[in-house]
């Protein structure tokens, strides 16, 4: 996702000289063409985030559209207070990059675990918050955050992450893609888990199960017509996230279902449990610990819809 | 901007900026008399004959911008905008006002010719870099002030900020410190030393002027010849005292957080207009 991002950054900043990038001393082996071929649209500010933040929206407010980037809650939670008052109070034309959401930077410890920067960011007046779901989102979800005059929070992935739209998809920020029908259940995933939800709605279909697949690619504003029409059309919402199941997208979702009239599906929220790992791993293995390998996140899905099937018989 | 004024007069308009304070933290009874007092002569200069802005039209591209940094002299930045002609002197009334929209701490939501928005400590700098170096690589002639506490400059944020503007050689960008060597609870020199604080500018690559901040003339000077060296950012580090021009409020803590009584505000008042 990050190379789609940058690629697509590349492109923004050779036909808009307002495109600036600033990078907190990193992206090592990402930046480079950025910074060489944009020289005076690029900054590394050193190892010093609240002053990223700071010259970001100091730089926007003189009419620059400025991405701020850094990797896991360095380029969120440690400048926190300066993008809510700098930027989100000046509606500063910023938009603040994270690469490695979730447990992407698995064994590099949990001060690398970016598993709440979603509920965090998203609790911020005027702040718009987008994990795309694979590299063809990253790359379209890159020119949106472009053309929204305000700041924006793009949360990535790292590099590698498979492709799941076939084709170009129509995206918009605020509005969800539904990759496939059914009426069983919806499945509702953000970020890098839109590969995993991808496969288990395969093999769900394969067993007959009608699945709702959904890209909820903005998690704020969340297309609340999308999550209703899930709870009311389908007979299970599930939200999938590599993040904390408090306050993110199954946070989001759930807020929503909240305020539904009664009668609606029942809500199942599959994520990171919200504590801090204390076993060493890569993403896969942090994963499965927290059932969100492919297989994991199959079985928690079937057990449920079974038991409400016998509920029902 | 006025660059006719003369030094009577800036000391006439410092007088009025420091009347228009006592009267809103009376009447609001709100914090920060003694940050506001310390900082009138200072803003005075910089309305009165440096800066230049057009009140009529507060968002011109090339403006010089001046951020408030020490949000919680309120106040007394109000009543500048108020007098360099960006709203009308009697919406000076508002402050703090329940259904106004000029907050304690400076706020440019519905505030004409407030720059940004302050209040947390340490944010002003790093956002007045980020304007100075848009500027310097756009070739602008506008420069950028931002005006900080001593307490302020405790705040990390703002070391990051002074080792970046060194390193990129932003002299377009100026601060001036109001020195008025009193923090929230305590002395600076008790709470955290700050000297040999010019030093410390000097080590970060800046040009640093020591002036009296209460001295017109001598910040006129000061500002007048900014940047100091070519390459270099400024740091005039302004020596004050805090609740200046009213003889009980000087030099004590108590008028970081207590508002005048109206009989102590008629006190105030003769004694800054006699001053």
């Amino acid at each position: 996702m990050r190379t789609a991002f940058i690629q697509a950054l590349n492109e923004l900043a050779d036909s808009d000289p307002r495109v600036c990038l600033i990078v907190g001393d990193l992206g090592f082996s990402v930046i480079e063409e950025f910074s060489q071929k944009h020289p005076d649209q690029f900054v590394n500010a050193g190892v010093s985030e609240q002053n990223m933040i700071g010259l970001a929206a100091g730089m926007a407010l003189t009419g620059k559209i400025v991405f701020t980037y850094s990797i896991g809650n360095f380029a969120t939670l440690r400048c926190l207070e300066q993008i809510r008052n700098d930027v989100c109070y000046h509606r500063a034309n910023v938009k603040v990059v994270s690469v490695g959401g979730g447990v992407a930077y698995g064994n590099l410890g949990v001060t690398h675990h970016a598993s709440e920067d979603v509920a965090i960011m998203r609790a911020l007046p005027n702040m718009v918050v987008v994990a795309p779901g694979d590299p063809v989102e990253a790359r379209l979800a890159t020119r949106a955050v472009v053309e929204l005059d305000g700041p924006a929070y793009l949360r990535l992935g790292k590099a590698g992450e498979p492709v799941v739209h076939e084709k170009e998809p129509n995206f918009e920020l605020g509005r969800a893609i539904t990759l496939g029908e059914g009426t069983d259940l919806t499945l509702i995933a953000s970020g890098g888990m839109l590969a995993t939800a991808d496969k288990v709605a395969r093999t769900l279909v394969a067993q007959d199960v009608g699945v709702r697949l959904v890209s909820m690619h903005t998690v704020k504003p969340i297309d609340k017509e999308a999550v209703a029409r899930a709870a009311t059309e389908t007979a299970h919402v599930f939200t999938l996230e590599e993040h904390s199941v408090e306050g993110g997208l199954g946070g989001a979702v759930a807020e929503v279902m909240a305020e539904l009239p009664p009668g609606h599906a029942p809500l199942k929220r599959i994520g990171l449990r919200p504590e801090f790992n204390k076993t060493v791993g890569d993403q896969n293995y942090l994963k499965s610990l927290h059932g969100l390998d492919e297989e994991s996140v199959l079985k928690t899905i079937q057990q449920i819809i079974a038991r409400s099937y016998r509920r029902v018989g | 901007m006025n660059s006719r004024a003369t030094d009577d007069e800036l000391r006439s308009a410092a007088r009025k900026l420091r009347s228009h304070s006592l009267r809103m933290i009376s009447q609001a009874k709100t914090s920060h008399i003694g940050s506001c007092l310390s900082v009138a002569d200072i803003l005075a200069v910089l309305y009165g004959r440096i800066l230049r802005v057009d009140p009529l039209r507060p968002d011109w591209p090339d403006r010089d911008r001046l951020i408030m940094s020490k949000g919680h002299a309120a106040a007394i930045t109000y009543a500048a905008v108020a007098e360099a002609g960006f709203m009308p002197a009697d919406r000076l009334e508002g402050y703090a006002r329940n259904g106004s929209q000029m907050y304690g701490h400076v706020t440019h939501v519905g505030v004409p010719g407030i720059e940004f928005s302050s209040g947390s400590l340490g944010h002003g700098l790093p956002v007045g870099a980020g304007m100075a170096l848009a500027g310097k690589r756009a070739g602008a002639k506008w420069r950028v002030f931002v005006v900080m506490s001593d307490g302020e400059c405790d705040e990390g944020s703002n070391w990051e900020a002074i080792l970046f503007a060194g390193h990129h050689q932003l002299d377009n960008l100026t601060i001036v410190i109001d020195y008025n060597k009193i923090q929230s609870l305590d002395a600076v020199d008790k709470t955290l030393r700050l000297e040999p604080f010019a030093d410390k500018f000097r080590a970060f690559g800046w040009s640093t002027r020591e002036v009296d901040g209460h001295d017109v003339a001598a910040l006129s000077k000061a500002f007048e010849l900014v940047p100091f060296e070519k390459g270099r950012p400024t740091a005039i580090i302004a020596h004050t005292i805090k609740g200046k021009g009213v003889s009980w409020m000087e030099g004590k803590v108590l008028w970081h957080y207590r508002a005048p009584t109206p009989e102590e505000l008629v006190t105030a008042l003769a004694e800054v207009e006699a001053s």
